[in-house]
């Protein structure tokens, strides 16, 4: 590897600083699950890394009911599955948790680590977008809010302003009668980059079965993340039926932009689009069903 | 279970002791050839061309010299020419030494995305690695070649003009990328197929896949100033790797001494030589020991892989199964120097049938890949996909049971194979009744979008010269050094066979793996032959040491050794039952007296005894993305022997998964450039733990009459069947054949897409 | 030469002092430093668990991790499994049920299998194979490592 210095500030003060003299020279180090391979592999140059795992507002989890859960951008997969309050309300969060890599990486990586990667394909992203996530940035000038499915704006770029970093997300609480569900099509069990990702959620009516809202997100059939208004669109309002669930499926095929590589063609992808969405449609509305019958 | 354990007729053998190094491997003490450390050592990187077909006309290694830390940078000129001259390789014979020289080292042009060009040692692996990006390299690139069909085209873009077509002795006037054109045949096939009742007609194609062993590469030289070299590497066999450094670096073979590590995987893929005489030069220009290991892409880009292949298949079949004539066509890449393992393709493509009309063209191509190297049954696997695939096809139309179809065609002994050697005992009858018993084969598998297959395979495993050195310890326990290197678990089977041998318990043989100044010439650890040769040379130090006992406790007794018996570890006079000594206190009486009781073998036994498997899969296919999940997998499988049965059913799963992954999913990516583009274990996909059942495993003993034993090579007939085992239940499963490997999700989609449409 | 740093942690219960560059992974560092080599190198990049260890507690791919990380932590092994009175349960359960061939593999899946059984005494086939998921090995198809984890579990709970 080329060398760099390496720093772990313990404020966000500190790291602010640090970001903001180095520039572009410098990068945040999470899990370093993505950039010690990428520094190692000449796909990243720079001449710092900011370890950011020992400032407090990268590591809390804080939940609330009426204003939601806090989630430190440095917290490792791990803690956030095993956490019971997390993995009874945001279950897309800890499908993509337990999805991301393996047991190594799961203890190491996070979501926040995960969105400033910004890859096309990333786990978790369609999974916040569908849990409404919200990003808390911090920079120079102060913080600001951005919604996740504003965050990365091309692959491997990210909204970050020079001397910001991501600090949390702010994931509203779900309403009653809320599922979600986050899928992946890879060709083994594990270990792969998603072919195409999917993250859905849904809230039911007292009825159960009309929709009262909905949120389609895709992974690895853009340049960044999608979200499917269109999809929401079609099913908000409705009954949920087979008939929704294709048209809302027909919808996200509509807005994938895949791309042929080596994990996947353009025609491959797009039809995957279309059965994970309609998977993710599914065992959403089962989970919102069950979390209504629980009460 | 093995029948040898039901029925027990020995002491030793059949049984599971604990291996005897599998403390220091569960420990984390067992030396590896990245863990070797020496003192002042310095760490080599090699710097690799990012073209797939290059012309290399320059090389500037001034600025990388000058970088602080850089002590060595040796290029393919530090190398003595090779030209003209050739190498004997030992069991894979005569090669020109070029080829193996200039694949060490690029000589005037790259032939393959990752082939070597230089080679830096220094005080650090990352400052090596800085030097590396200040070696000025000047290419002219040329277009590759990357399949072995269009090399094959009459105007083809050529990788070496002085390679021309070796067929039937004769060499072609032009110079070509086919190197070689062999053929088998017998009978008259244009008769016999007009009597067939069915014909198919199909082919099939195999993606480049990589043996996968987990631990890259690595070597470490010394070179002292009085001209000795010591190599430690991870090696399959320390003296075929001692025979071509020699050569290619030019020394004597006595100057040189080659130390195997523990050694983390090879499947054959450690057989060749890559960093190991690079690492040598290093050591002599900066003077000080010099360790390389390869990292994971380099293994991907610069090791041995396996053949790309396309194999055309025909056969004949009467409605009541016959198989009258088979005609094929195979060939293989073999990567950037020729060496394709085709003609063990070829004599294996029919090997459990009996054919009397055949032919069988073989030809060996190169392309700009990396050369290729053996891979568990090297070229098999590849020509019998196609055969068992087909027979399974046949089956569908005949409407006959696949593993009635197999018996009633199944070779035995005395039937002639392709090369005109006759079949000794074999068992692929008995291993094809063994299947049909099976509890799987007679379980019903019920579920939408599931399916079973059936596939038979074989190899013909190699005997080849083992040697093995054993002497007698003051505490009865005898150290025995053996000459292969251990990848699976053999040291352990050797030992139990000189256990068995001498009388003794397998916990009182103390193994070892030697190196090539203290024991005979050991042919590689590969062929599935270790147990067989290397364990029937311990199996007659064993009797030489047990001769020798009996003498010495007749002359203690001053009787004849006939006189003594030597029973659960106790000498006895046969006619005086006061007189007994027990080997320890014998061993410790000889010792205190200088007497030396040791045996020293060097054997080629020549009967290794070729095997089958015949493997069953059921499998589940999502038919909305193609993902294939397996069910149950069984293997059956003729061992002859089963000296240690945990370490032979581990070798048939471990083949099976291997098999499985290159079914699946393992394949090399090639942009059209002819660089790769999954050269890491995140995108060359291997199977995970999560992604299998238990592996069943079914052990057929049919003794080899060639071994004292029975023994048969077990290591690689497992990794044979898969591929159409799977083929096949994807077929039964989907309605769908698919003709090329692997058969990933995107391919399985596609071709049920396909047939939907109609 | 870029500046080292100097790195104190606890390895396998035993106070380390050492100097590294930044850019010197704890793989590295463990193996070239402290010579501790019985974690080993597969792929470099996270995706064959041969370099597994236990860092403050969880499994980690040490190859991902900077040696810079640990200043102040406690890392664990494969050197660290044995104790005094003997191999552990899951050593020796690998060594009776011939779970390893070539054993390069070995390390890492103790330790993963470790610091499975510690967190989830009573794992089931299913829930071994997911968490040994990021655990490569070529030569045994996985199958006698699995019912060595299962063993290991008896053998634990009789202790």
């Amino acid at each position: 590897m080329r060398a760099f210095d390496y720093a772990a500030p313990k404020s966000l003060k500190e790291a602010i600083a640090m970001l903001s003299q180095k520039g572009d020279r410098a990068r945040v180090l999470s899990g370093g699950t993505d950039l010690i391979v990428q520094v190692r592999e000449k796909r990243r140059d720079l001449d710092l890394m900011v370890d950011v795992k020992k400032i407090p507002e990268l590591l809390e989890i804080r939940y609330d009911a009426t204003t939601g859960l806090t989630l430190g951008a440095s917290v490792a997969c791990n803690r956030i599955y095993e956490h019971p309050v997390i993995s009874r309300t945001y279950p897309g969060l800890v499908d993509a948790a337990f999805l991301i890599g393996g047991t190594q990486i799961q203890n190491r990586a996070s979501l926040g680590g995960n969105l400033c990667n910004a890859s096309p394909a990333a786990d978790s992203i369609p999974a916040l977008i569908a849990h409404r996530a919200v990003c808390v940035i911090a920079g120079p000038k102060g913080e600001r809010e951005l919604p996740v499915e504003q965050f990365c704006v091309a692959p491997g770029r990210n909204a970050l302003q020079p001397g910001q970093l991501l600090v949390s997300f702010r994931i509203p609480a779900p309403p009653a009668r809320f599922g979600a569900n986050y899928l992946r099509f890879i060709p083994r069990n594990e270990m792969d980059i998603a072919v195409v990702g999917c993250g859905a959620s849904l809230s039911l009516e007292s009825d159960l079965k009309t929709v009262a809202s909905a949120r389609v997100s895709l992974g690895a059939v853009a340049p960044t993340p999608l979200l499917v208004a269109e999809a929401a669109t079609v099913l908000s309002g409705r009954a949920f039926s087979p008939e929704a669930v294709g048209k809302a499926a027909e919808a996200a095929q509509a807005a994938a932009r895949p791309i042929s590589d080596m994990r996947g063609t353009v025609d491959y992808r797009r039809h995957l689009v279309g059965v994970l969405t309609r998977r993710a449609l599914l065992k959403s509305f089962e989970r919102a069903q069950e979390a209504a019958n629980a009460r | 279970m093995s029948t040898t354990e039901t029925n027990p007729q020995y002491k030793v053998i059949g049984k599971r002791p604990v291996r005897h190094d599998g403390v220091d491997k569960v420990t984390g003490r067992a030396v590896y050839g990245a863990d070797v450390q020496l003192p002042g050592m310095l760490y080599g990187k090699v710097l690799r061309s990012p073209h797939a077909h290059a012309r290399i006309k320059s090389i500037r290694t001034d600025k990388a010299l000058a970088l602080e830390g850089v002590k060595a940078i040796v290029t393919a000129a530090d190398l003595p020419d090779s030209a003209g001259r050739s190498a004997n390789l030992g069991e894979l014979g005569e090669v020109p030494l070029q080829h193996i020289s200039h694949n060490i080292l690029a000589s005037g042009k790259a032939l393959y995305q990752g082939h070597a060009i230089a080679a830096v040692a220094a005080t650090t692996s990352h400052l090596a690695e800085e030097a590396l990006d200040l070696i000025e390299v000047e290419y002219e690139v040329l277009p590759p070649v990357l399949e072995v069909l269009q090399a094959m085209q009459e105007n083809a873009t050529l990788l070496h003009d002085d390679l021309f077509t070796m067929e039937l002795g004769e060499k072609s006037k032009r110079p070509s990328n086919v190197a070689s054109h062999q053929t088998f045949q017998r009978g008259d096939v244009k008769a016999a197929f007009a009597t067939a009742d069915h014909v198919l007609e199909r082919e099939y194609r195999s993606a480049t896949v990589h043996q996968g062993y987990i631990e890259p590469h690595a070597a470490t030289a010394v070179w002292s100033t009085d001209g000795h070299v010591t190599l430690w590497c991870t090696t399959q066999g320390a003296f075929s790797m001692r025979t071509c450094v020699h050569q290619v670096l030019g020394i004597a073979v006595s100057k040189l001494k080659v130390i195997p590590t523990e050694i983390g995987g090879g499947f054959g893929g450690k057989i060749p030589a890559y960093g190991e005489p690079v690492a040598a030069l290093l050591a002599r220009k900066s003077r000080r020991p010099v360790k390389l290991v390869m990292d994971r892409t380099e293994v991907f880009l610069a090791t041995g892989p396996t053949s790309g292949s396309y194999v055309k298949l025909k056969m004949g079949v009467k409605s009541d199964g016959h198989i009258v004539a088979a005609e094929a066509m195979l060939a293989y890449e073999g990567g950037a120097f020729p060496g394709a393992i085709v003609g063990a393709g070829g004599l294996c493509l029919l090997a459990p049938y009996k054919i009397d009309n055949f032919v069988i063209d073989m030809y060996d191509v190169v392309v700009n890949k990396p050369k290729t190297a053996a891979y568990r049954a090297p070229g098999a696997p590849n020509s019998e996909h196609a055969t068992e695939a087909m027979i399974d096809e046949f089956c569908d139309l005949l409407k006959m049971d696949p593993l009635e179809f197999r018996l009633k065609n199944a070779a035995k002994e005395g039937d002639v194979q392709a090369n005109d050697v006759r079949y000794p005992r074999i068992g692929c009858i008995e291993t094809l009744e063994a299947a049909r018993a099976s509890k799987h084969y007679r379980s019903k598998l019920t579920g939408a979008n599931r399916g079973r297959g059936v596939a038979a395979g074989y190899w013909m495993n190699a005997g080849l010269t083992s040697s093995v050195v054993a002497r007698l310890n003051a505490d009865g326990t005898v150290t025995l050094g053996e000459g292969s290197t251990d990848i699976g678990g053999t040291r352990t089977s050797v030992a139990m066979q000189l256990a068995e041998s001498l009388g003794i318990r397998a916990e009182d043989v103390i193994p070892s793996v030697v190196d090539t100044d203290s024991v005979g010439y050991t042919e590689v650890t590969g062929g599935s032959r270790v147990t067989y040769a290397t364990g029937y040379a311990a199996y007659e130090a064993g009797q030489a040491l047990r001769k020798q006992l009996l003498e010495q406790a007749g002359k203690l007794w001053k009787v004849e050794p006939e006189r003594v018996l030597f029973e659960d570890g106790v000498f006895r006079d046969r006619e005086d039952a006061t007189r007994k000594i027990s080997l320890p206190e014998l061993a410790e009486n000889l010792a205190h007296r200088g007497v030396d009781i040791g045996s020293r073998v060097t054997m080629t036994p020549q009967k290794a005894g070729g095997a089958f498997g015949v493997h069953i899969a059921d499998v589940e296919v999502d038919a909305e993305t193609g993902k294939v999940t397996i069910l149950r997998y069984t293997a059956v499988q003729d061992v002859g022997k089963a000296i240690h049965p945990s370490y032979v059913e581990g070798q048939m799963q471990g083949g099976v998964v291997q098999g499985i992954g290159w079914a699946l999913n393992e394949e090399y990516v090639y942009n059209s450039d002819g660089r790769m583009l999954n050269a890491s274990f995140l995108d060359y996909r291997m199977p995970t733990s999560l992604d299998l059942p238990m592996i069943e495993t079914i052990i057929v003993e049919v003794p080899n009459p060639g071994h004292p034993y029975g023994v048969r090579g077990v290591g690689e007939v497992p990794i044979v069947p898969p591929l159409a085992t799977i083929a096949n239940a994807i077929a039964h499963a989907t309605g769908v054949r698919l003709y090329e490997l692997p058969m990933s999700p995107p391919r399985v989609v596609k071709a049920m897409q396909a047939r939907a449409a109609g | 030469m870029p500046d080292k740093v100097r790195v104190r942690a606890t390895i396998n219960g035993e106070p380390a002092d050492f100097l590294c560059e930044p850019r010197q992974s704890l793989l590295e560092v463990l193996r070239d430093e402290l010579k501790l080599t019985g974690t080993k190198e597969g792929c470099n990049n996270g995706n064959c668990g041969a370099c597994n260890v236990i860092f403050n507690g969880l499994l980690v791919n040490s190859c991902i991790v900077l040696a810079v990380e640990v200043d102040g932590s406690t890392v664990g092994t494969i050197e660290g499994v044995m104790k005094p009175e003997g191999l552990h349960p899951l050593q020796i359960a690998f060594l009776e049920n011939a779970a390893l061939q070539c054993g390069i593999c070995t390390p890492g899946f103790i330790l993963s299998a470790k610091s499975l059984l510690d967190h989830k005494p009573r794992a089931t086939e299913a829930e071994i194979r997911h968490w040994c998921a990021g655990n490569l090995c070529r030569c045994t198809g996985y199958d006698k490592i699995v019912r060595a984890v299962l063993d290991a579990e008896t053998r634990l709970e009789a202790k």
